[in-house]
């Protein structure tokens, strides 16, 4: 027992009981013998309960006549997924299932980018010298985290967008041709013409030279022993090339496609589903709360020296906010920031309590047909733990990207 | 200086100002001040005129009407005696210390009786009121007998009578024990389901969090690989996943012989999510005790058990207060998901009231509005005891 504890001085404590006379200790109170001894004894004690549980699930699947694999995969799903890129009940399981983690991270994207953009705004709210943006701010924060995430969704969800909003035909319409309606948004949509191939190459070329501008930029601000990431004069020369295909090509690579009422629905641009809408809601709110105090407090943890200093030093007020008080305020911020985008993956599986296409839902639904849980189960499992990972290591490498600013 | 020439120091300049002028400092210090001020200021208005038409609209008799089917689903009428009375024994306890103690806990019971009070006013038949006043008469009588108790009779009971609480009030609701009939079906029972999932989570998962963190910071490889593991496994999938893997997979990795029903499951899954977390909370606080402490119990010849349980564990702690209690209002907030498994907690309950029944149709938002706020006050005094016992701790100060 002693074994599992964290013991920083048992070395010095090792080292004298070695000076000591072998027979004066015996091995049953040998520190290394107990290390080694309780080792062994908690790695079999695991091993035999997952050997345990792993016996359990032979036994069960060869009592239902099924063995593990993964073959179904390959069969026609058999059920329309109404959601995200087109899909076929012709089409296979493993492509549904494909459907449903585009699916996830479509509305994890658009997520992340707007909770980051509104809980920065009320963070800076909450900050405000203004007494009712800051009340504002505070009572937005308060009310949103204390209330589980759930019952906001079932709220937009069932309250908001199936009840308190109008039929197809008399749908809310917002300026630049968005409408609101119980089945959802439509918005408009850029649809690719002829010349978007075209387009496209510049655009690679773009791309090219872009990466050859930073490396060749790099290289030379190395030579010169001078700190920075050139990525400004890359994005122009891509931004340039992308402008210069647009007028060399015979016509607009894109063109805009407005929803429109033809019948009983709407017709062209980009339809949300109402579930879609109401998970992005629910979860940009939910997670800007959260946001919006991580700001807060890295914005609060920069000290007014600091500012105060900058300024003697003659920096305008620009500079004072980009060379002195983000670095430090983003060092503080970044950490959360991150487990919250991984919180916000990870709430988004409640997409399937409200009817969103997600993975978990595609998976349920291929569970149900196929009765394939162990399979199933892993594969949701294992596309989390990859998105998560995945998550964690970006913001990993821009953590120390700002250390390295910060120095 | 002044008490060394003895003239008593002269008070402080007054703080009030003028109303005008804390409004012109306060929201039109600039131009860009005050349009944001008239801006927000338009927002609450519209807002607070659209809250209060509603309001004053609304079908709210929903609420008394449906309240036993939200808050407890199928719990037997004749049988309510027992929630009752567990809250009683919960109301009694709090009264008890309160009586003993100054402090925060008498704030906690002040607001249990004045809440219980409050809630007896609001439309229910007589004898429903008379139940929820009772709560307030239980948290009286325990004050009385805290007062009258001598401290150090009264601290000796306290040990006793709140771990005691805990599993009597399982025992009371679900019966089985003490002569009292099973209640069947205990997967239907609303709110309280959501409350005993809680309470339990809770009450596990600090202590398996805590043999986690400590099994991640320790020196040997193997548990250290095994807590890692564990903890980032946990972490890294949605507990709807782990809810899922509860109620379609567990019985594949069970002998048949053992076949836990859903709220088990349901409490089971999320405590060992909410271990995962609480771990990495603790783990923060472990990192947060500096290496002297650790060395100055060695020095003073306490062995490694002692170290972590007296010198290292105390502290690591009360410096991650917060955290602590943060992860157990999401703990409790997650029991909503245990509708996701056929557990019929609040929401399902909710959702079979305005659903499932044609007399109140259209009153969706009444009912969730009634739900908000139920969590809200159970997340936002959580948060506000958790802020207090910072404060009265000292966190952050020395």
């Amino acid at each position: 027992m002693a074994g599992c504890t964290p013991l920083p001085l048992r070395e010095g404590v090792v080292l004298q009981q070695e000076a000591a006379p072998a027979h004066a200790i015996p091995f049953w109170r040998d520190i290394r013998f107990l290390r080694a001894a309780s080792q062994v004894v908690f790695l079999a004690a695991v091993l035999a309960s997952l050997g345990w549980l792993f016996n359990n699930l032979q036994t069960n699947l060869r009592a239902n006549g099924l063995t593990i694999s993964f073959t179904f995969l390959n069969n026609t799903a058999g059920f329309p997924i109404s959601e995200g890129i087109a899909f076929d009940p012709q089409d296979t399981n493993g492509y549904a299932f494909w459907v449903g983690v585009i699916n996830t991270i479509r509305v994890v994207l658009v997520g992340i980018a707007l909770a980051t953009l509104v809980g920065t705004i009320v963070g800076i709210a909450r900050l405000s010298s203004n007494w009712l943006v800051r009340t504002l701010a505070l009572a937005y924060v308060e009310t949103v985290r204390n209330l589980p995430l759930l019952v906001q969704l079932f709220f937009w969800y069932f309250a908001v967008m199936l009840t308190a909003l109008p039929l197809v035909q008399s749908s809310i319409e917002l300026p630049g041709s968005i409408f609101l309606n119980r089945r959802g948004l439509y918005i408009p949509w850029p649809l690719a013409t002829e010349s978007a191939a075209l387009w496209g190459q510049f655009l690679l070329a773009g791309l090219a030279l872009a990466i050859v501008v930073y490396v060749g930029r790099r290289a030379h601000l190395k030579r010169a022993d001078r700190p920075g990431f050139p990525l400004v004069p890359a994005l122009l020369a891509l931004t340039a090339m992308a402008v210069i295909g647009w007028l060399v090509a015979p016509g607009a690579p894109f063109q805009l496609d407005y929803p429109a009422l033809q019948g009983r629905n709407f017709v062209g641009g980009l339809w949300l589903s109402a579930s879609f809408v109401a998970l992005l809601l629910g979860l940009v709110l939910y997670t800007a709360a959260f946001i919006a105090e991580i700001v807060r407090a890295g914005i609060q943890a920069v000290s007014k020296g600091q500012t105060e200093a900058a300024k003697a030093m003659g920096l305008r007020p620009g500079q004072v906010l980009r060379l002195v008080v983000l670095p430090q305020a983003l060092r503080v911020i970044i950490p959360p920031l991150a487990s919250q985008y991984l919180n916000l993956t990870k709430n988004s599986s409640l997409a399937i309590l409200i009817g969103y296409y997600d993975l978990v839902n595609v998976g349920q639904t291929i569970f149900n047909q196929t009765g394939r849980a162990v399979e199933m189960i892993l594969m949701i499992m294992v596309t989390y733990l990859v998105l998560s990972l995945l998550t964690s290591a970006l913001m990993n490498y821009y953590n120390r990207r700002i250390r390295l600013v910060e120095r | 200086m002044a008490h060394l020439y003895g003239s008593a120091p002269l008070p402080p300049p007054s703080q009030r100002i003028p109303l005008l002028r804390w409004c012109r400092e306060n929201l039109f210090s600039a131009w860009y001040n005050a349009a944001l001020t008239l801006g927000a200021l338009f927002i609450v208005c519209s807002g607070l005129y659209g809250l209060l038409t509603w309001a004053l609209g609304a079908r709210w008799e929903v609420i008394p009407v449906n309240l036993k089917t939200m808050l407890v689903g199928t719990y037997p009428a004749d049988q309510l005696w027992r929630v009752w009375s567990t809250l009683y024994m919960v109301a009694l306890l709090c009264g008890f210390s309160s009586g003993l103690h100054r402090g925060l806990i008498r704030q906690v019971a002040g607001a249990l009786a004045l809440a219980s009070l409050a809630l007896a006013l609001l439309p229910f038949d007589w004898g429903t009121r008379a139940w929820i006043a009772g709560i307030a008469l239980a948290a009286g009588a325990g004050f009385g007998l805290g007062k009258a108790t001598p401290v150090r009779w009264g601290v000796r009971l306290e040990w006793v009578g709140w771990p005691l609480s805990f599993p009597l009030t399982l025992i009371v609701l679900n019966g089985g024990a003490l002569s009292l009939p099973v209640v069947a079906g205990s997967d239907k029972w609303g709110f309280v389901l959501n409350l005993l999932g809680a309470a339990v989570g809770i009450v596990l998962s600090l202590p398996i969090g805590v043999l986690l963190a400590l099994g991640r910071r320790s020196h040997l490889p193997v548990m250290r690989w095994v807590c890692t593991a564990y903890i980032e496994l946990i972490r890294g999938v949605p507990l709807i996943t782990l809810l899922f893997m509860a109620s379609i997979m567990l019985q594949l990795l069970l002998p048949d012989s053992f076949r836990p029903d859903l709220v088990l499951r349901a409490t089971m899954t999320i405590t060992a999510f909410s271990a995962a977390y609480m771990a990495e909370n603790v783990r923060g606080g472990l990192q947060a005790v500096s290496k002297g402490q650790y060395e100055a119990a060695y020095v003073v010849g306490l062995n490694g058990l002692l170290t972590t349980a007296f010198i290292v564990l105390p502290q690591a702690l009360r410096a991650v207060i917060p955290a602590i209690v943060g992860q157990f209002i999401s703990l409790f907030k997650d029991t909503t998901l245990f509708g996701f498994i056929a557990v019929l907690e609040v929401l399902k309950a909710a959702r079979s009231v305005y659903e499932g029944n044609l007399q109140w149709r259209g009153t969706i938002f009444e009912v969730y509005v009634f739900i908000a706020l139920l969590f809200w006050v159970f997340c936002y005094s959580m948060s506000y005891v958790s802020r207090r016992i910072e404060k009265n701790l000292g966190v952050g100060e020395r």
